[in-house]
């Protein structure tokens, strides 16, 4: 047996300053750096079931370059996420790299909060603009300069579940969900499905919440389907079709009313509830693929319903930015752009998340072209329906939640058609009116 | 909000000259950090923000122009803003009303239990140890969720808490007297315990009932820690945002955005630093007239009495 170990007072403090010491360079190194590797910092928001696939792909660029650690932060979604961007750069003290929503870089502040891209480091690492879906690669010039690089498109998508479907006699002889076109099909695909559910509300979707944007995705996937613009082409008026934006909304009130979806549903519980099998229907955007296939349910995807003639679908792209930084290290930097160059290049594997490449070689990719359900809509890309180039646009923007806010009313019922087009046209008119914080000739 | 601010201790008075002279020859030396703190921290960002209330400055220091009141004259015509300073004045009578009273109640019912005193000091006072983020937490997951929340539960009712716009603000003003009553409490136990025994000795003694004693004695000498409380209070309502920030995020439909979390919004996701300032400025202008109102009523009163 021992007796207690004999510490003198001495010893005691130098074991301290040593324990100290080691807690400090701890919390300055991140675990798996090595001293003479490179760090990237990156943000990004990607919290759904496609912050696992892109860890992945962190991991596999991380085998493949032992010389660069990728330091991975993943924030809250939304918002707060814009938030700390800005703060991050107007500091200049900001992560080496971030993702960012393509729609949010006209109100951004590009110039001082980001730092425009370098087209000959991106070049030296293999990447050229006409590689890149020219629709979306224009979006990501701001005056002819390159501040975003997408990556890309994540447009709605209506998910169904099989086995419903399939009790409802509503898959074809290749098991596919047979089509609908124009509201009546809709419906009644709905109905079909909502008696073999026992009466539940078949199709669910983001109606109700904090700062929902659900109900604008919804109704800026139906309102351009009939050709409804937002805004005039220099984006200063309003120049909604009132008789096509009410149909729109007159639509998601019916689903509403008539029980078909169920309008209490926040973005969690439409997804938990698809998830579980008690919606038939799931309206999202298309990066729920990974967690659904993880916890069995059987289910597959396509395109979002043509209801009002077209065949639109509201999107976003998901692209990388360089907050901007005083002091940008040139090894850094290099580093950064052969992360960004290794991401974009294996787009056929951020697919597996759901998303629609923006990088056309990954497109014709066979493993890209392979894959399943991802295949059943990416012919939606030709149809996305993108958000106006505005300041105040873009994914959790206030556009987004204030159309958000004044359209879920109108799916509960609370509203009518009428009156939450009102309250939308209000908000839009007041942030026509709102100054940009970052004006076009500051930059 | 939190109700941090401790009572402040009057300075016993100085007579002797000599004692006043010392104290300004050594004593700005000794308060000379906290003022240079004081000055740094407070004094200087105020101004600041004074000035970027007068310019159309942005997040990243950009476009810092001169706008003059054009930042004033776009909240005065912001029906957000009138709506967010609505919701905050509404909190601020809903929650002060109760807070107040039920402080004293809670208070005058400690004093006056003889068994047990510790638990029940213990159990008002025990949230009011609690951070927002606990709180707000505790409430939003556990006691308001529509379908297996403790409340719903409980009372066999199908509400939603914070979902419904005519309701949440109340469900805000619950969780916030049940944080924060405590405080309130505790400095009217303090002022129980100091009013001298033998007021109440001669009182008993002259036929007084427990009302009289409570009507006559009490009351007239806690009327100074009320006017503390009622002052610390309003102000501390006024400045409302945590909990509401973390239980509603100002929703639904609006309904429970207070001024501060507008500013904020304005102004760190809006990137609209110059107009955030201006807001805040309205409701700094706000709070200093309220305290102005209710130290002067409070003053007129005491002298009344005295």
């Amino acid at each position: 047996m021992h007796g207690p170990p004999d510490i003198s007072r001495r010893h005691l403090l130098g074991g301290s300053l040593a324990l100290l010491g080691a807690a400090a360079t701890g919390c300055a190194l991140p675990v798996g750096l090595g001293s003479s590797q490179t760090r990237v910092q990156y943000w990004h928001f990607l919290g759904a079931s496609d912050g696992l696939v892109m860890k992945e792909m962190v991991g596999a660029f991380a085998r493949a370059n032992p010389d660069v650690f990728v330091e991975e932060n993943v924030l809250a979604w939304g918002e707060p996420y814009y938030t700390k961007i800005a703060m991050a750069g107007s500091g200049g003290r900001s992560p080496d790299l971030a993702t960012f929503h393509l729609a949010r870089l006209a109100g951004i502040g590009a110039g001082q909060i980001l730092d425009p891209i370098d087209v000959a480091l991106l070049e030296e690492a293999g990447l050229r603009g006409a590689d890149f879906s020219p629709p979306i690669w224009e979006r990501a010039h701001i005056d002819g300069v390159l501040y975003a690089i997408p990556f890309d498109a994540h447009p709605m998508v209506q998910y169904y579940n099989t086995d419903i479907c399939g009790r409802a006699g509503l898959l074809g002889p290749d098991g596919k969900l047979r089509p609908t076109t124009g509201v009546d099909e809709l419906i009644a695909m709905l109905n079909e499905a909502k008696q073999v559910m026992g009466g539940r509300p078949p199709l669910a979707f983001d109606a109700l919440g904090l700062g929902t944007v659900g109900p604008w995705r919804v109704w800026w996937s139906l309102y351009p389907q009939s050709g409804g613009t937002l805004l005039s082409e220099d984006g200063t008026r309003i120049a909604i079709d009132d008789a096509k934006a009410l149909e729109a909304l007159r639509l998601m009130a019916r689903l509403g009313q008539e029980g078909l979806c169920d309008w209490r549903t926040d973005y969690g519980s439409s997804v938990a509830n698809f998830t579980n099998g008690q919606a038939a229907f799931l309206w999202n955007g298309d990066w729920e693929i990974a967690g659904l296939k993880e916890r069995g349910t059987p289910f597959s995807m396509t395109r979002f319903p043509s209801v009002f003639g077209g065949h639109q679908a509201q999107a976003d792209c998901h692209a990388f930015v360089l907050p901007h930084q005083r002091d940008r290290d040139p090894e850094v930097e290099r580093a950064t752009y052969r992360f960004i160059a290794h991401i974009v290049k294996n787009s056929a594997d951020w697919a597996v998340a759901g998303h629609v490449p923006a990088y056309l070689p990954a497109l014709e990719r066979p493993e890209y072209l392979a894959l399943q359900p991802q295949s059943e809509y990416r012919s939606v890309i030709t149809d996305v329906a993108l958000d106006p180039q505005v300041w105040f646009a873009g994914s959790a923007s206030r556009l987004w939640i204030d159309f958000g806010e004044a359209f879920s009313p109108v799916i509960s019922g609370e509203r009518t058609p009428e009156e939450g087009l009102a309250a939308a046209k209000a908000s839009l008119t007041r942030l026509l009116s709102a100054p940009n914080p970052f004006p076009d000739e500051e930059r | 909000m939190t109700t941090t601010v401790a009572a402040p201790v009057t300075a016993a008075p100085v007579t002797k000259a000599k004692v006043r002279r010392g104290w300004t020859q050594h004593g700005l030396l000794f308060v000379a950090p906290f003022l240079i703190v004081y000055a740094v921290f407070l004094i200087w960002p105020t101004l600041l923000g004074l000035q970027m209330s007068f310019s159309s400055v942005n997040i990243a220091g950009g476009n810092d122009r001169f706008v003059g009141f054009d930042n004033y004259a776009e909240a005065f015509s912001d029906p957000r803003m009138w709506r967010s300073l609505w919701n905050t004045l509404v909190f601020t009578v809903l929650s002060t009303i109760p807070l107040v009273f039920l402080g004293l109640v809670f208070a005058l019912l400690v004093h006056n239990l003889r068994f047990m005193q510790w638990l029940w000091r213990l159990s008002f006072f025990g949230p009011f140890l609690l951070p927002s983020a606990v709180v707000s937490l505790l409430w939003l997951q556990m006691i308001y969720p529509p379908d297996f929340g403790l409340l719903n539960g409980t009372l066999g009712t199908d509400i939603l808490w914070l979902g419904d716009p005519s309701v949440a603000m109340w469900s805000v003003v619950l969780t916030t007297v049940w944080w924060t009553v405590g405080f309130n409490f505790l400095l009217y136990l303090a002022a129980l315990q100091s009013i001298p025994q033998h007021l109440y000795e001669a009182a008993a003694i002259d036929g007084a009932t427990a009302w009289d004693k409570l009507r006559s004695i009490t009351l007239p000498l806690l009327r100074r820690t009320t006017a503390l409380i009622v002052v610390l209070q309003l102000v501390a309502s006024l400045k409302v945002f945590d909990q509401i920030y973390l239980m509603t995020g100002g929703g639904p439909e609006d309904s429970t955005r207070p001024i501060i979390e507008y500013a904020y919004d304005v102004g760190f996701t809006g990137y609209r630093i110059g107009y955030a300032s201006a807001v805040s400025y309205i409701l700094f202008v706000l709070i200093v007239i309220v305290s102005l109102a209710q130290l002067r009523l409070f003053r007129k009163r005491e002298e009344v009495t005295s």
